[in-house]
């Protein structure tokens, strides 16, 4: 049995070899997935901030509905994704099933809905606080919603961190729509599972941790970046 | 209201990826796990590139995924190894032709004190029917892959129906070979597995073979390129190429000459031109 010490050392020496495979595998793995956030948030944010400002019948299925798809299992987001865009799906003509594109489409499903609902709950608390102001300043809901997304913005970088780690980590939906393909659409998670697979745990896991330093690394530059700007909008 | 910086530079910094297939000089193979896991096709398929030109990249998953998948078009060839599944594929339309491209054997492995005394068994079936009669675990891929198809065929030879016993002694993992591998060791259970699998896997532990060496427990794998016909996307020129050259001497030998720890791990028996 492999010990934790080993798969550790396994780490560093693989990240200090310059071995040119594993940077392959760490820069598509950040590609897709800090792209599913961006797109993520860009759906995202918006049906948050709308539907924290409205009042409609019916807004409290729609909530649950919203707190319940954050748990879409990936395996299904990938089972969907794939399901269209194979070649006998109906968007198979654009030839996008195992390409990092489709890898990138399914982090998006699989997380937009993390972005929408935890945002709706951050702008409803701002949005309570500042009503009154937006009505004084008789603003329109769009400006209202520029302004709280605004005024939530590090809040909501937090939202997006949460997103994105649920992105870099699946391998459910990417092993699918992807299909692990050596030099084409293989990213950390679908490597871990394969060296699982062919019963190198150590690899396994020294692949693990270069994953949990790699998700640790964006969220310090976010952390650094929330800093910063709060120094200089509070200068 | 003042314009906001951050939502602009995130927008503009998105990037699709490229498309990167669905080139003419790339085909996408539809393979069972043993012979990528076992790495033969990093040996084999650099040659096959050198000499066409042409980029293979593969999709492994287990024999009945592998098979849907090419079902559905999204693939050029057929790399598995179950006989029956591939000649009905190729009947109903959606291939053009299988050839024999090579073969190698399952075994069993187990613990070293093995519970069921297997080892020198007269054969496959009376091994399974031991492991039966001594309720001693066994970890089954419970699937839809070619390893699977072999082991119920073995059941069903020695007269015997696991699936009554799913749960207790017969554990269907659902999972491909190397988690069932691990499954089965972790639990100390018997596991049937095809010999390059076994040679490449590197959690053994005190696990060995128990039993082999039964014609029952032949493996054979065939290559089959997807039907243009059927499929139009497919590359039917680039898998037809692929196909001629594994089952080509050069192809052949290259199998062949692939080896894992002093090992042979799969022998070419494709029919001479």
């Amino acid at each position: 049995m492999q010990s934790l010490s080993d798969s550790f050392l396994l780490a560093i020496s693989l990240v200090f070899s310059g071995d040119q495979n594993l940077w392959e595998i760490v820069a598509l793995s950040l590609q897709v997935s800090l792209s599913a956030t961006v797109l993520a948030c860009i759906v995202g944010l918006p049906v948050g901030a709308l539907v924290a400002m409205a009042r409609f019948r019916g807004r409290g299925v729609l909530l649950t509905l919203m707190n319940a798809l954050m748990g879409l299992p990936p395996v299904v987001v990938g089972l969907l994704v794939y399901l269209h865009l194979s070649r006998s799906g109906p968007m198979g003509f654009l030839g996008l099933l195992y390409t990092p594109t489709a890898m990138i489409i399914a982090q998006t499903i699989l997380i937009a809905p993390i972005i929408a609902a935890l945002s709706r709950q951050v702008l409803q608390d701002l949005n309570a606080e500042y009503a009154d102001q937006f009505h004084s300043f008789s603003l329109t809901r769009g400006q209202a919603g520029r302004a709280l997304l605004w005024d939530g913005r590090f809040a909501l970088m937090t939202v997006a961190l949460a997103g994105f780690g649920r992105a870099i980590a699946e391998v459910g939906a990417v092993m699918i729509v992807g299909g692990n393909i050596d030099h084409l659409t293989r990213v950390m998670t679908t490597a871990i599972a394969l060296e699982t697979s062919k019963g190198d745990l150590a690899l396994a896991l020294a692949l693990g941790i270069i994953l949990l330093f790699l998700a640790m690394s964006v969220n310090a530059a976010v952390q650094a970046l929330q800093q910063s700007a709060g120094r200089w909008a509070h200068g | 209201m003042k314009r906001n910086p951050w939502f602009a530079t995130v927008t503009v910094t998105v990037a699709l990826a490229s498309v990167a297939s669905a080139q003419d000089r790339s085909i996408l193979v539809q393979s069972t796990t043993s012979t990528a896991n076992s790495g033969l096709y990093e040996y084999v398929l650099p040659m096959f590139e050198n000499a066409t030109g042409i980029t293979v990249n593969v999709v492994a998953v287990g024999t009945g995924q592998a098979i849907r998948n090419a079902q559905n078009c999204d693939g050029d060839v057929l790399l598995v190894h179950a006989k029956a599944a591939e000649e009905k594929f190729v009947a109903d339309g959606y291939g053009t032709k299988r050839t024999d491209l090579m073969y190698n054997d399952f075994i069993i492995v187990g613990p070293a004190e093995d519970p069921a005394k297997i080892r020198g068994a007269a054969d496959a079936k009376t091994a399974l029917a031991q492991i039966a009669e001594a309720r001693a675990l066994f970890a089954s891929r419970g699937d839809d892959s070619g390893t699977y198809k072999k082991e119920r065929a073995l059941w069903q030879a020695a007269g015997i129906d696991p699936s009554g016993a799913s749960g207790d002694w017969y554990r269907e993992t659902g999972s491909g070979m190397g988690a069932t591998l691990n499954a089965g060791i972790g639990m100390g259970a018997y596991v049937m597995t095809d010999r390059a699998t076994w040679i490449s896997f590197a959690n053994k532990q005190d696990y060995t073979v128990q039993f082999d060496d039964d014609p029952a427990l032949f493996n054979q794998y065939g290559v089959i390129p997807v039907n243009p016909a059927r499929c139009p996307d497919v590359n039917g020129t680039a898998a037809q190429a692929f196909t001629d050259w594994l089952t080509s001497s050069a192809g052949q030998n290259a199998i062949a000459a692939y080896k894992l720890a002093d090992q042979q791990l799969f022998f070419p028996n494709a029919p001479k031109e």
